[in-house]
């Protein structure tokens, strides 16, 4: 388990100032969702966590990020050892074009060399449970991850990521390709998995932050406007830009 | 940026404001039915609670029908969600004002027992309170709504007066009395029952304006 603390946080593509001295801890066993308008920053903010912006050219970043007292923004932080600590879902589910027991397996290679098939087979058998799809799949496990619906896919790789035992699982826009109800049992497996990490979901859908959330963030324009209980932001925001966002007014 | 529902939150808060309208008329005709004597009065208050019980209804869908076409949040949700209790109380107030037309019809028929004169300051303090509650609503003044939750205890200061007085001076004394005292009575505690309900109106004010609640936490008035 590991929580998050953010401090000055500033970040640039080029000369655009994407993240503005944005301050925030974001707390184990917690979900805690990142709203704001498309371009205030919040994908940008959870990609600053497993070092994801490295791969965009020209993008700086200064102050400071502690995951378990290790600044993780700075450069001698071991991106392959970062990325198995903190995973992340995609918006739209990206699994391999493997098999759905080789797409488990496939962190195991990278990161416990020389494992026994019989453990291994565990690990998939686990992961696979703790997003509840064991019972489905457990006879198609040679069958390609491709076949699979798009909720299945989402919840496979969310069973790839928890079998390299992260701490913290990031989530950008999990369920935006999903109908309502494959959105409501990733909701509900969130609410499983925070128990045992640190998850960060950033979503547009302000019902979705309400419903799955303990804190919720709001960013505009590259600050964080406004950061507390999901309760209170969605009832009593205290700032009125966060008002004209969750209302609708913004614009 | 204009959003349709701002035009469905007008129609909702003029539908509120014609409850009110319907509570205070109620309020005001049956205090001038019973210092009167006026039978027309008290009738027109009986005669028009179907109207304020539709109302009551078509209000309550509408909230109903906002929060599940729009799910509203923060300051929206407030407003929607203070409405509807809002509408309740009116609805609450109406009826009391009914009670009290009741007992001034059969009062009527009675000889005057007494010259009224702490009824119609009572009756004034409630038509009072309603009328701050309903502009501290309508302009979102949560001080003003604090001033009207603090004037209740004048409301309970008169009704005791009232009762003492009735007690000691006609029910004890002279039995023959009793019916037109108790009806004296209730009129009295059915007018500090409506201040304790324009009490809640203003309470909810506060929690719609401030989204502090002060319901139960007196501490939370300062």
């Amino acid at each position: 388990m590991a929580d998050i603390k953010v401090s000055n946080l500033n970040l640039w593509y080029g000369d655009f100032q994407a993240l503005i001295n944005v301050n925030a801890y974001f707390a184990q066993k917690q979900i805690t969702a990142m709203i704001g308008p498309s371009g205030c920053g919040k994908s940008t903010l959870l990609r600053v966590f497993n070092r994801m912006n490295d791969l965009i050219e020209g993008v700086r970043v200064s102050g400071e990020v502690l995951i378990d007292a290790e600044n993780i923004i700075s450069e001698k932080t071991d991106l392959v050892s970062l990325r198995k600590k903190v995973g992340m879902v995609f918006q739209r589910p990206n699994p391999f074009p493997l098999s759905i027991y080789e797409n488990i397996a496939f962190g195991q290679r990278v990161h416990a060399e020389g494992l026994t098939r019989f453990k291994l087979d565990e690990v998939v058998q686990v992961s696979l449970r703790s997003v509840l799809l064991w019972d489905e799949l457990k006879d198609k496990l040679n069958k390609s991850a491709l076949t699979l619906s798009l909720e299945q896919k989402q919840r496979l790789c969310i069973a790839r990521l928890i079998a390299v035992k992260p701490d913290i699982l990031l989530m950008d826009e999990p369920c935006s390709t999903l109908d309502p109800q494959g959105t409501s049992r990733i909701e509900e497996l969130m609410r499983e998995l925070k128990n045992n990490y640190t998850i960060i979901i950033v979503t547009h859908n302000m019902q979705q932050a309400a419903r799955v959330s303990d804190e919720t963030g709001f960013m505009l324009l590259g600050e964080l406007v406004e950061f507390g209980k999901t309760q209170d932001i969605f009832t009593n925001p205290k700032d009125k830009r966060t008002e004209d966002y969750i209302t609708g007014r913004y614009g | 940026m204009l959003r349709h529902l701002d035009e469905e939150l007008k129609g909702l808060h003029k539908d509120i404001l014609r409850m009110a309208v319907f509570a205070q008329e109620s309020i005001f005709k049956s205090i001038e039915s019973l210092k009167n004597r006026d039978q027309s009065l008290a009738q027109a208050v009986i005669d028009n609670d179907n109207n304020i019980d539709e109302l009551e209804l078509a209000i309550d869908e509408k909230c109903i029908d906002l929060i599940a076409l729009y799910q509203p949040m923060a300051g929206d949700l407030r407003y929607i969600t203070t409405g509807m209790k809002i509408n309740a109380e009116l609805e609450r107030i109406a009826d009391i004002a009914l009670d009290i037309s009741q007992k001034s019809l059969e009062l009527m028929k009675k000889p005057l027992l007494k010259p009224l004169v702490d009824i119609p300051k009572l009756s004034q303090v409630a038509q009072d309170m309603v009328r701050d509650a309903i502009d501290a609503f309508v302009k979102r003044d949560a001080r003003l709504a604090r001033q009207v939750v603090l004037a209740d205890s004048e409301a309970d200061r008169l009704r005791n007066l009232v009762q003492e007085e009735l007690i000691n001076e006609y029910l004890a004394r002279d039995p023959k009395t009793a019916d037109r005292a108790v009806a004296l009575l209730l009129i009295a505690r059915y007018l500090e029952r409506i201040c304790d309900h324009t009490t809640n109106i203003a309470e909810d004010v506060i929690y719609m304006v401030e989204a502090k609640v002060v319901k139960h936490h007196p501490e939370e008035l300062k």
